[in-house]
């Protein structure tokens, strides 16, 4: 390692490569609160070209690397081990083009998401996916994890708004995907490459659309008396065929957090569970399907329904919501996010499944999440200084997990593998199935180098190398 | 050899699951992926090479092969969710029962592919074929949740899941939507619905040319969203002029108000069909796509749409043309392996991918569905296809012979 770190320094200058104990502190963690571990060196690139590079260094010195935007990643995969080194990608942060007649973007993978809606929106267009982590993840963070957002519900995740990607493969060569209109240019190979958990190489140069903004938006707060009221209004929203902009549920222990932090946004702190709905589109289908949803949201007990459609109001009524992550550290030391998903008709069931397994534990879950998706993000509160809380918290979530994947659901719907899930993997795929993801990373990095150690369970990768079954 | 393989399958599906096509090819039926398995592991053990038919609607069942492998047999919709808007249905199930099924409960696939009505599911996915409702609901993959793929060499890989939202690993999904059969053949899928609209109408204008994609582009910068916006040939409209399409969707006061928009937008006069017109209307034009042997598609961008068309008249026959309002342009007639080769350089010379989505056997062996690949691309390619199908049982043509 420290005869890598010259050649390195050479590449950036000295003054972008990190390797002192107390530098890569800052880069031990991500978003995920219980995997620690810093890498041997940190380097970070100002150019494509450097990006290059330093990936063709460390290929020819057979070391491993790990890509990393923000590091606001909630499944460990931005963490590095000792031996790996860490390509942090924040310099490259540049939106190259807004194309409004075309509707689309390019951006550098360190481009933060919330800036790529800000510079479109002179233009009276958005990027659609908004995580909730807008403010900080970048659009390459967000092309490793197909992030998702609240409007994804209506508009579609990461995948669906990303058209091409230049990527610089683990050997250090490079690849155009896709194409500027979006039509897969041979297999969709695009589609692969998002969501690849920075297992597939490095996306340098991303191509995006860009949405027009909707003529009219109408969003609601609803609340209810019990979390199976509201969950059941959920329900019923979506087999009426409404598609809203945005559905998002939060309990009261979330409620309670927000309205005692200085982001109180007015959320009844007796609820036990507000919704929020927001519509959009043209003027005749807001007004139309609000009154929809107001009678359903009336007929499964919603005890008040207030509305905004000034972009002020409706600014209050989101506040609460977005920072909610936020006032939730008020809580306790950490915050165990989970993400799963269900059916949708399956959420009342499931949210009290969630709820059971807290008390067995004896754990403050909270449940702030994209319940139009039926994408949940049930929350455990906790401090890991505490061996035997932490303990607690990882068999609470393994069980969360066991639940959703019954109830016919996925591990996880928008946070990613990462290190975090990588053991949750065989309940939802077969050796077959886990055997083919294998084959197709070494398709893209037959040595693993590139971010070693997620996604894929250990065991898996035997039998695909071994030949046929049937 | 022929009689050799046909007894071999015979041993493995019985009798009623094997039979000969016109040209004495045994065709195997296998009515379940596991039974899809044991054919693919066999022939790929034996050195046999595969040609996948669906309903045999679509490609032309003309590859050469030991075998014949058809999803005719697996024709099922296995399950249909309408609290979740989610069905999963066999691959060799029909679209138009489909439809029906899920129509008596309310619910609709928004997915209007050219070709006939009966087209397997499993071709539309494996070809990428979306149609005019793209406009409004995105191209095939976006109503993909997951699916069973049996790979050529006989191993079943069941990639996403059953969910509208889900991260769990590569998104192995994305490589057999619009892989052609090339990475396995896909046995069942499952399928994000949407509730049946109230009210469905169309209008048609007829123009020249530029004046309908004007319009065209002003109703997208107006923000105007149709289900549905596409432009037809005057041949394939059966017209003297252009066609533009606008279909509108959703709730009766929604529709009538985006009605009243687009008819304030554009220089061109606009009718609506009669009711009970426009399910023909629609499913004639996705039928033009079958009046000539070779179909294909570029991926050009709205403001490409008339050069591009321009060019293909120059480089091809007039043929048949339908154009989308968000770009995207599908041709469809009869032309040389010469003239599509120099329309595919000119094409990507600007940037604009061109898919061979229906030829003869003859045209796609010499240039294959994509033919060239972008920078980088051709190498993850061919290792994806030996990873899937590592003896190259699978007899599909995704480059050609250059
Ligand atoms: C408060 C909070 C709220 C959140 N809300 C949401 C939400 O609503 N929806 C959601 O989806 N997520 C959410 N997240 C999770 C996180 O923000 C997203 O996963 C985001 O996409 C990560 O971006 P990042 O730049 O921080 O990536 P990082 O955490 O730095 O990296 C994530 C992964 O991407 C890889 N990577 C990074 N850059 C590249 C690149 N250029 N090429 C290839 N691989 C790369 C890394 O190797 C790593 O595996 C939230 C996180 C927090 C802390």
């Amino acid at each position: 390692m420290q005869s890598l770190l010259p050649h390195l320094e050479r590449i950036t200058g000295p003054r972008w490569v990190r390797h002192r104990r107390a530098e890569l502190a800052t880069y031990a963690m991500d978003g995920l609160p219980t995997r620690e571990s810093p890498p041997a060196a940190v380097v970070m690139p100002g150019t494509r070209e450097e990006v290059i590079a330093i990936v063709r260094e460390l290929h020819r010195a057979g070391v491993p690397w790990v890509a990393r935007g923000a590091g606001t990643g909630l499944s460990g995969g931005a963490v590095a081990d000792p031996a790996a080194v860490m390509i942090t990608l924040t310099r490259l942060n540049r939106i190259l083009s807004i194309d409004p007649a075309r509707r689309r973007a390019v951006v550098e993978p360190g481009a933060v998401n919330a800036r790529l809606s800000e510079a479109a929106l002179p233009f009276g267009l958005a990027y659609a996916p908004d995580p909730s982590s807008q403010a900080a993840c970048t659009l390459g963070g967000n092309v490793a994890e197909n992030a998702g957002g609240p409007h994804c519900l209506k508009y579609g995740v990461t995948a669906n708004h990303i058209t091409e990607l230049e990527v610089v493969l683990p050997d250090g060569s490079t690849a155009r995907l896709g194409s500027r209109g979006g039509e897969a240019w041979g297999p969709d190979l695009v589609g692969l490459f998002v969501g690849s958990e920075g297992m597939f190489g490095i996306a340098v140069e991303i191509t995006t659309r860009l949405v027009p903004l909707p003529r009219a938006v109408r969003t609601s707060l609803a609340d209810f008396g019990s979390i199976r009221a509201a969950s059941e209004a959920v329900s019923a929203i979506i087999a009426s065929g409404i598609v809203p902009a945005a559905l998002e549920m939060m309990d009261q222990v979330c409620v309670r957090a927000v309205e005692a932090s200085i982001y109180a946004a007015g959320y009844p702190t007796d609820a036990a569970a507000v919704l929020l709905v927001e519509l959009d589109g043209s003027e005749e289908a807001v007004v139309g399907d609000g009154a929809v949803v107001d009678n359903l949201l009336a007929q499964h007990g919603a005890r008040s329904i207030t509305s905004a459609s000034s972009p002020a109001e409706r600014a209050r009524l989101w506040q609460g919501r977005k920072k909610a992550f936020g006032a939730m550290g008020r809580l306790a030391p950490d915050l165990a996010v989970q993400d799963a998903v269900v059916p949708r008709s399956a959420l009342p069931a499931v949210l009290d499944a969630v709820g059971a397994i807290g008390r067995r534990h004896e754990l403050v879950v909270s449940n702030v999440f994209h319940a139009g998706d039926g994408n949940l993000h049930p929350n455990i509160s906790f401090d890991r200084r505490d061996a035997q809380l932490a303990a607690r918290v990882h068999q609470a979530s393994g069980e969360i997990m066991e639940a959703c994947v019954a109830a016919g659901g996925s591990i996880t719907g928008e946070h990613g593998v990462g290190s975090d899930k990588r053991d949750y993997m065989p309940l939802i795929f077969d050796a077959a199935t886990l055997d083919a993801m294998c084959a197709v990373r070494r398709v893209f990095d037959p040595l693993e180098r590139a971010n070693p150690g997620k996604v894929l369970p250990i065991h898996a990768c035997r039998e695909w190398r071994a030949g046929g079954v049937a | 050899m022929s009689d050799a393989v046909l007894t071999r399958l015979r041993a493995l599906l019985g009798s009623a699951g094997v039979e000969r096509e016109a040209d004495g090819l045994p065709r195997a039926t296998p009515d379940s992926s596991e039974s899809f398995a044991q054919v693919c592991h066999v022939a790929s053990e034996e050195g046999w090479r595969i040609r996948l038919e669906g309903q045999g609607t679509w490609l032309p069942a003309d590859a050469p092969a030991e075998l014949a492998l058809s999803t005719r047999a697996l024709d099922q919709v296995v399950s249909v969710s309408p609290a979740d808007l989610v069905a999963t249905v066999q691959a060799g199930a029909p679209l138009d029962e489909v439809r029906r099924r899920l129509a008596d409960q309310g619910m609709w696939l928004a997915l209007d592919p050219p070709g006939r009505p009966d087209r397997s599911i499993g071709s539309i996915l494996a070809t990428a074929t979306a149609g005019p409702l793209r406009y409004g609901f995105g191209s095939v993959r976006d109503h993909v949740l997951g699916c069973a793929v049996v790979t050529g060499d006989g191993r079943i890989v069941r990639a996403g899941g059953r969910v509208v939202k889900n991260v769990a690993g590569y998104d192995v999904t994305k490589l057999h939507v619009g892989g052609f059969g090339g990475f396995g053949v896909i046995t069942e899928v499952h399928l994000r619905l949407r509730a049946l609209p109230r009210a469905d109408v169309t209008f048609t204008a007829l123009g020249p040319r530029d004046r309908l994609a004007a319009a065209a582009r002003a109703i997208g910068a107006a923000s105007l969203s149709p289900s549905a916006l596409e432009m037809f040939s005057p041949a394939l409209a059966a017209e003297a002029e252009w066609m533009l399409a606008a279909r509108l969707t959703g709730t009766d006061s929604a529709v009538v108000g985006e009605a009243r928009r687009l008819s304030a937008t554009g220089d061109v006069t606009w009718q609506q069909l009669r009711a009970d017109r426009s399910a023909a209307f629609w499913g004639l034009t996705a039928r033009a796509a079958l009046a000539g042997p070779i179909t294909l598609r570029l991926g050009v961008l709205p403001d490409g749409l008339e050069e591009t068309i321009d060019l293909v008249g120059h480089d091809l026959d007039e043929g048949l043309v339908s154009a989308g309002g968000m770009g995207g342009l599908r041709w469809t007639g009869t032309t040389s392996v010469e003239r599509l080769r120099s329309l595919r350089r000119a094409m990507a010379a600007r940037e604009i991918p061109m898919t061979i989505e229906r030829a003869p056997w003859e045209v796609r062996r010499e240039i294959g569905h994509f033919g060239a690949y972008r920078e980088g691309v051709g190498q993850l390619v061919s290792k994806l296809r030996e990873a899937f199908d590592p003896k190259g049982a699978l007899q599909v043509a995704l480059e050609g012979s250059g």
